[in-house]
């Protein structure tokens, strides 16, 4: 990799620019109706460089990274699969690229109506009654279905449901949604098989339970074996089923949530239907709902007369929680799960289950061969696993945090660390059914090394990376002494 | 398969790697009652060529109308590198920087985008980005509750002018905590807030003041009188304000005596598409005592183990995967690939070119309402001072008339009858520098036709 990069900052000199990219200046008489006092007084400080330096800058900055486009990126939970040109190409095209979000909808009937052909098949391959698109992120569509959770008890008089239940596994999401919702979080554990335990379910269940937030597979890389009698006791009683979807890839196409008895979910069409993770967002996280949550789902949705197509609002769904978004949450993005919708097909969206599980439980097989230890040794592995790595944290003084940081050096991104929380010294791998099995033998390979490596130079594995740009960061420094932006003068 | 590499040889190793029969046998956990069986109504799949065709069917069906449309979502021109670059597979394809070492292009790109952000509202900090305008409104809402020691009631004050979709948004985002939103009503006159009804508050627990500027009929509010007042009564000030214009008027930091407390507003104008509302980027800037109750993602410089500057995510501490139910919020992601484009944009715009758009996207709206007021029965709606948007007041109702301009090619504006029916018939337009003098004719001539065929009929 190249090594570091200056800050934009450091290039700027005064009146340079881009000036090409300006448009025209229309003089000063222009601004003469601004009154002095709403003025303001001096410029903003943004980088003065020309148009190659930029380029180049930005370009270097992309080379400091790592991508599913350039390396294998196994990150437990995250579903990094590769990202199709096409749908970035065809969600690009300028007709869309230009559309107003307030336009008519007459000028709008390609677009909606691709809006709505996408609602129409993730209620297909979710089993759910309806769709909604707008929320942006995973953690945004948790926020709808709970909202719609505490709606639906409200609507009854149901007033004492402000309880959330969720498994000591789950995401930090999901206790931090029930939060946001004005919830109160309750937490049940797993057994040593990784399934939730039935009878501390039973006994939290009850007149306070508005409803329970499951990933199914869990976060610990199993299928949740008890899910029906998980919904059964729950539903019995007074509670609904939310599904967290960060795991849908492990089932698209062979389990649906909604025939497990789940009410409502969350999709993250950013992992499951490929759209780009984009260094940290935009998600997009579309809401599904069983046939008791329709009337409270987010707007706008679109609906369909005969051949017209046209945004459902608040006359359409006057139950609705209201607007998430300023417009149609990540437009584009939706535009793009629908193209990787549309090229998979139905045969293709079956695959994607079987090839991801396929995937992950060979790789699992040639750790253990290899000697690592699974967390789940008797548990088939679902899209994703998970190893431990505390005998070698005990006996080497190696972490799983040492491993990560290693695996950098050999081309590879790290799985996700340290969670779920349960689980010491964890590594959660995710390979996702986009890689081919020469690049998981590549991966054995590599984590072989670092093991011996680990038991015979740990300094070497101890003090990785090597050979990123930065070696290992004080995060505690970074922390205590913040630095969040650019000075001219400061040292960090 | 597309997207799926195995060949038969690969699967049948596999397999028996694993010591199954069949793929199917993997599956053997899940309680068979529950197996799909068919995924009617997905439909088969396309090749590439195919999807091209069909998604450029489609495109051709909507066209490219003429657009006066503002109300939140501002064309502007995007210099060629912005999307070229944004689009890069190690930009587009990477995720949220976990592993700092391998990351260090995202992370120092979010810093530089944070320094902007401060630098362009004249605030001390700023973060990551957050999902929209709307919802990084709603967060400060929800921010200046847990900001403001001194006030216990969750209060918020909101103009009535601050965009609709905005404050519908903070309704449904901040209601289930307990937040109160008080409507603040504009003056009949000049559509800026009402000072005399903010007398009923003096003495008031009130937690925050919302203030946008310009407001959502590009009306420029008095924001330091306002600024002032709030915190003269103990609550803090969010600025709801557009980035563009930020190159021309006084940002947040620099209203009233002390500044605004907490900035955010709708970063699209910066190198983003308008691309159907959304994918945009909500930007959050705010003073550094406030920075542990701020949301979202925060990218900080610090050292390496060989004393190297680097950059990474900091202030963890206050997010949902460690703090579980205590985060600030359950928010989880910025919007990482508007950043992007944002940082490079205002690096290719640079302090005079920002400049330069704002005002000649102000000349152009000012030619545009000059233009349409010349009209008969058309006039503006509002006295005073207003940036790249405005309301007009028609002879009658607006809903017609657009549709007579749609059919002639022309979006022409907002009508604000269903959000606004006191103002009658009521039509916000936008122009920026994307408009010709020769677009403006056009929307001109159409437009008086429209009316002229209207009084006709």
């Amino acid at each position: 990799m190249p090594s570091r990069e200056k800050v934009i900052f450091e290039y700027s000199h005064p009146g340079r620019g881009a000036s090409d990219q300006w448009p025209r200046d229309p003089g000063a008489a222009a601004l003469s109706d601004l009154p002095a006092s709403l003025r303001r007084r001096r410029a903003p400080e943004l980088p003065e460089v020309g148009e190659l330096e930029a380029v180049r800058h930005f370009t270097r900055l992309s080379q400091l990274n790592f991508s599913i486009d350039t390396h294998f990126y196994p990150l437990g939970s995250c579903t990094m699969k590769y990202n199709p040109k096409a749908c970035n190409q065809y969600a690009m095209l300028p007709e869309f690229l230009s559309r107003h979000p307030l336009a008519p909808e007459s000028q709008g009937q390609g677009f909606l109506s691709c809006l709505y052909e996408l609602q129409e098949m993730l209620k297909v391959v979710t089993g759910m009654e309806g769709v909604a698109l707008s929320p942006m992120a995973g953690a945004h569509g948790e926020f709808a279905g709970v909202a719609m959770i505490r709606a639906y008890h409200r609507a009854r008089g149901d007033l004492a449901r402000n309880e959330i239940i969720v498994p000591e596994a789950a995401h930090g999401t999901n206790p931090a949604t029930a939060t946001m919702c004005g919830c109160v979080v309750r937490e049940i554990p797993v057994d040593a098989q990784g399934d939730v335990e039935l009878d501390a379910l039973q006994a939290v269940v009850g007149p306070h339970t508005a409803g329970i937030m499951l990933t199914n597979p869990s976060t610990l890389g199993v299928f949740e074996r008890h899910i029906v009698e998980v919904a059964r006791i729950v539903h019995e009683g007074g509670g609904l089923l939310y599904y967290d979807g960060a795991n849908l890839n492990a089932i698209l196409g062979k389990v649906r949530p909604g025939d497990m008895g789940f009410d409502v979910m969350h999709m993250n069409l950013h992992k499951t239907f490929s759209t780009p993770h984009g260094g940290g967002g935009p998600g997009a996280g579309a809401v599904g709902v069983g046939a008791r949550l329709l009337p409270y789902l987010p707007i706008p949705l679109v609906g369909r007369e005969g051949e017209r197509y046209r945004w459902l609002t608040e006359a359409d769904l006057p139950h609705s929680i209201g607007r998430l978004s300023a417009f149609m949450g990540n437009a584009g993005v939706l535009l793009r799960a629908y193209i990787y919708m549309r090229l998979l097909g139905r045969a293709g969206m079956r695959a994607v289950g079987e090839y991801a599980t396929l995937n992950a439980n060979y790789l699992l097989k040639r750790l253990q061969q290899a000697g690592f230890d699974a967390a789940y040794p008797k548990r088939r592995a679902s899209h994703e696993f998970i190893i431990t790595l505390k005998r070698q944290a005990r006996e080497l003084d190696v972490t799983a945090m040492d491993f990560a940081k290693r695996l950098l050096d050999y081309g590879f991104h790290a799985p996700t660390t340290y969670f779920p929380l349960l689980v010491p010294e964890c590594l959660l791998i995710e390979p996702t059914e986009t890689e081919s099995k020469d690049v998981l033998d590549a991966f054995v390979t590599a984590l072989s090394q670092i093991q011996k490596e680990a038991e015979q130079e740990p300094g070497r594995v101890t003090s990785a990376p090597h050979t990123m740009p930065v070696r290992r960061l004080d995060d505690v420094r970074a922390a205590r002494q913040l630095d969040l932006t650019w000075k001219p003068t400061a040292q960090p | 398969m597309a997207f799926i590499p195995h060949t038969e040889a690969d699967v049948a190793a596999m397999l028996e790697a694993i010591g199954v029969k069949r793929i199917e046998d993997l599956f053997d956990e899940i309680p068979p009652q529950l197996r799909v069986r068919a995924l009617a109504g997905v439909p088969e799949e396309l090749n590439e060529m195919e999807i091209g065709r069909h998604m450029s069917e489609r495109a051709r069906a909507d066209g490219i109308a003429l657009s006066f449309l503002g109300a939140g979502a501002y064309e502007h021109h995007i210099p060629a590198a912005v999307w070229a670059i944004t689009t890069r597979g190690e930009f587009y394809s990477a995720y949220t920087p976990y592993q700092a070492e391998a990351s260090q292009g995202t992370l120092q790109l979010i810093y530089e985008f944070q320094t902007m952000i401060a630098r362009l509202t004249g605030m001390s900090i700023a973060n990551a980005s957050l999902y929209d305008g709307a919802s990084a409104m709603a967060e400060a809402a929800l921010m200046a509750v847990r900001a403001n020691r001194k006030s216990s009631s969750a209060r918020i004050l909101v103009p009535a002018a601050v965009h609709p979709h905005y404050r519908r948004v903070a309704l449904a985002a901040a209601s289930n905590q307990g937040l109160k939103f008080d409507e603040l009503p504009y003056r009949a006159q000049d559509g800026g807030v009402d000072f005399s009804a903010l007398a009923r508050y003096d003495a008031e627990d009130i937690t925050a003041l919302i203030i946008q500027q310009p407001n959502f009929f590009g009306r420029l509010e008095e924001v330091d009188a306002l600024t002032d007042w709030a915190h003269a009564h103990a609550a803090l000030v969010i600025a709801v304000v557009n980035p563009t214009s930020l190159a021309l008027l006084k940002p947040p930091g620099e209203w009233g005596a002390r500044g605004a407390d907490i900035a955010v507003g709708e970063g699209q104008p910066l190198g983003v598409p308008l691309s159907g509302g959304g994918p945009y980027l909500g930007f959050m800037s705010t003073r550094t005592e406030h920075v542990r109750q701020m949301p979202g993602r925060i990218v900080g410089r610090t050292l390496d183990t060989a004393g190297q500057q680097g950059f990474t995510l900091t202030l963890q501490a206050r997010e949902q995967h460690i703090r579980r139910a205590k985060a600030t919020s359950n928010i989880c992601t910025n919007q990482g690939l508007l950043v992007t484009a944002a940082t490079i944009y205002l690096s290719l715009m640079g302090p005079q070119g920002l400049e330069r758009t704002a005002a000649a996207a102000h000349a152009r709206c000012r030619e545009l309402v000059a233009a349409l007021t010349r009209l008969p029965g058309v006039r503006l709606a509002f006295a005073g001072p207003y940036f790249h948007e405005a309301v007009l007041q028609l002879d009658r109702a607006v809903a017609p008339v657009l549709k007579a301009l749609s059919a002639r090619g022309i979006t022409g504006g907002l009508d604000l009858t269903p959000y606004y029916p006191e103002l009658g018939h009521a039509l916000l337009v936008c122009a920026t520098e994307t408009k010709s003098s020769a677009d403006i004719d056009r929307y001109r001539s159409a437009l008086g036709e429209a009316l002229a065929g209207a009084r006709a009929a």
